[in-house]
């Protein structure tokens, strides 16, 4: 039985007769892997910019918005007409037992002016909960307390964007700026926390006591009216729990009849973020599968090059059996050949892909990761490729018959 | 016990209806050492005969023992095993790798027998210089003439120390100055190595070479002569 190192040479110095050939049929193989690795990069890439996004948004996310109304008959779109209140925001902390924080906000756009720079953004009247509840830090400064709170002070906290946009190089904590043209004094510095999900910049927004934003900013229809409530609930284990505490507790408090919708609803927000997750997931997958296609291509390229390399050399397989190669010898050899192509097209392959997805970042500017993970998998499968492939030409050289192989033209 | 003994072999060929009887009951013995012509109009299943003994075909019926052992009834492997370790084989049309130097057409037996790279290459020197090419071991067989072809495929047929050489017409490509040398190389392998050596041709004057000679015709053994010693 013939040993190994003598197998692949003997394959290496085959392939090298026909070497434009060898090549032709390794690009099948070198785009398919190539494309394969460049297409899980674009999906790991989105996977992980949005898992980033999702875990800057915080963890255990509960969001409660006003719901329908129906006042005289005519039932009011979801969330037009606000139906929340502080009181509601204070009987969540002190009632459900699955809610480690809730922050009120009512929010608006209001112009901000400093100096002679200004500024639309949106202005969050909240509660200091609110720092906890999005797992945010300051950079810079000191939040506001519930004193704040108490008093309805005229204080804030900038988003990053807002003191790029308003103070170029100025410190801003002691400052004052204005909004809706009233004084208030930067406390904080909101840490950088880039985009959301859905694509919104997080840091272009100010923080407010809700107090001052329902008494100076934006005003209320009702005393105590906020727009929604964040919560965050104790741990993932008790997000269904907290739901499920929110909406009772809140019908109750709402006088809502059994039967009748409610006017609020409870949105999980981390379950709709790893949605949007899985569905990168999925995406990842189906161009990965889409790229095995022209894997699988090659891999058909190989089979016919081998089929034809087999017919060329009938005569050298019979001289071969003649001296002694048995089923196995002749089998090893045209399979190590098919291995040979498709493995040295997967390197190269592997190599091109890396090229093309950062080729992709740079263009595009899409985030591209090549993942150990798909490098050892695009290297397997095109091991697979060549043995699958390889298998038939080397099973049909195997059997051939010795005298008629001797023969042949 | 004979080296080789044949009990009645037939071999029959069907095309379709037609059954082509190639070879019909012969049986024949022929011992360790032996130096064996065959001849025969073409057709007469010459070939056929020598593709059996070389293990590259099985008879439809009769016996065939090598060494005593019954290898008609043998698989593939088995009979590549047996080719490996028993016999060499001289083509008339050489059948050396196209491409591919002296010394590796000659290592190929030893490639498949299992040998190590380092013995592989002292044994087909020393097969090579045997055969009187010593100094073209890197010559591939375009850059060879007839004679040094069949020189390097002599060289193959005998590296693995196979105690049977079958020759397939191997004078037929060569002129009648070089055959006369081949022949020569060959009545020497016989004399010094005690190498049997069975041979097939169509000319009289190389059959002369041998002792013993066996005459075919239309798939049967017609005459088996053996001369006395000169
Ligand atoms: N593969 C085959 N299929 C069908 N018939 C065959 C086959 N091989 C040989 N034969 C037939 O068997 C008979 C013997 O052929 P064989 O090759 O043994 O003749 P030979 O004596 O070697 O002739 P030559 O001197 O021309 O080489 C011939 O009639 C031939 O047609
Ligand atoms: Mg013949």
């Amino acid at each position: 039985m013939i040993d190994l190192p003598s197998t692949v040479k003997i394959s290496f110095r085959a392939l090298k007769v026909n070497k434009m050939r060898s090549l032709l049929t390794m690009l099948g193989i070198i785009i398919g892997v190539g494309a394969v690795i460049a297409m899980l990069a674009v999906g790991t890439g989105a996977r992980q910019q949005i898992a980033e996004q999702i875990a800057s948004m915080g963890s255990n996310l509960l969001i409660v918005m006003p719901g329908s109304t129906t006042s005289g008959g005519v039932r009011m779109g979801s969330g037009t007409q606000p139906t929340l209140s502080m009181a509601d925001s204070e009987a969540i902390i002190r009632e459900a037992t699955s809610v480690a924080y809730a922050a009120p906000v009512l929010s608006g756009i209001a112009q901000i002016i400093y100096g002679g720079e200004n500024w639309s953004t949106g202005i969050q009247g909240t509660t200091p909960s609110m720092l906890n509840v999005r797992d945010w830090n300051l950079s810079e400064g000191r939040p506001f307390t519930m004193e704040d709170v108490r008093n309805a002070t005229k204080v804030c906290l900038l988003g990053q964007t807002v003191v790029d946009n308003l103070f170029g190089g100025i410190d801003p904590v002691g400052q004052s700026i204005r909004i809706k043209n009233i004084p208030f004094t930067v406390i904080g510095i909101l840490e950088e926390k880039g985009q959301s999900p859905n694509g919104q910049d997080q840091d272009d927004t100010i923080y407010v006591p809700v107090t001052t934003a329902q008494k100076k900013l934006f005003g209320t229809s009702f005393p105590g009216m906020i727009r929604i409530i964040m919560i965050k609930a104790k741990g993932p284990e008790y997000m269904d729990q907290a739901e499920t505490q929110l909406d009772e507790l809140l019908r109750q408090r709402h006088h809502i009849q059994p039967g009748r919708d409610s006017d609020f609803s409870v949105r999980n927000l981390t379950q709709m973020m790893q949605t949007a997750e899985q569905s990168t997931a999925v995406m990842t997958l189906l161009l990965g599968a889409i790229a095995s296609v022209s894997l699988l291509v090659g891999g058909i390229g190989i089979m016919n090059i081998m089929l034809v390399s087999v017919t060329e050399r009938t005569r050298e397989i019979g001289i071969r059996m003649a001296v002694g190669a048995n089923t196995w010898d002749i089998r090893t050899q045209f399979l190590m050949e098919a291995l040979a192509l498709s493995l040295i097209g997967g390197v190269l392959g592997i190599a091109g892909g890396m090229t093309g997805a950062q080729a992709i970042s740079a263009m595009a500017g899409w985030p591209t990761i090549v993942s150990p993970m798909s490098i050892l998998l695009a290297f397997c499968f095109s091991a697979l490729i060549g043995v699958f492939f390889g298998f038939y030409p080397a099973y049909k050289a195997s059997l051939l018959d010795p005298i008629e192989a001797l023969r042949y033209e | 016990m004979a080296l080789i003994e044949t009990k009645q072999i037939s071999r029959i060929y069907s095309m379709g209806d037609v059954e082509v009887k190639a070879l019909d009951n012969v049986s024949f013995t022929i011992d360790k050492g032996e130096f064996v012509a065959i001849m025969g109009a073409s057709g007469s299943g010459k070939s056929t005969t020598m593709n059996i003994l070389g293990c590259l075909d099985s008879p439809t019926s009769g016996k065939y023992l090598l060494e005593g052992m019954d290898v008609s009834k043998m698989g593939r492997d088995e009979l590549a095993a047996i080719r490996s370790k028993k016999l060499g084989f001289v083509f008339q049309g050489f059948n050396l790798l196209p491409r591919t130097s002296a010394i590796e057409n000659v290592e190929l037996p030893m490639l498949y027998s299992g040998m190590h790279a380092r013995q592989r290459k002292n044994k087909a020197l020393e097969a090579l210089n045997l055969v009187g090419l010593a100094g073209r071991e890197h010559h591939t067989p375009s850059q060879l003439s007839g004679g040094q072809q069949q020189r390097v495929a002599i060289g193959r047929a005998l590296v693995n120390n196979a105690p049977i050489i079958l020759a397939d017409e191997p004078t037929g490509n060569l002129d009648s100055k070089t055959s006369v040398e081949i022949m020569e190389l060959f009545v020497k392998l016989n004399a010094e190595s005690n190498i049997t050596i069975i041979l097939v041709t169509h000319e009289p004057d190389i059959a002369t070479y041998s002792r013993r000679l066996m005459k075919f015709s239309d798939g049967h053994l017609i005459s088996d002569t053996t001369r006395g010693m000169q």
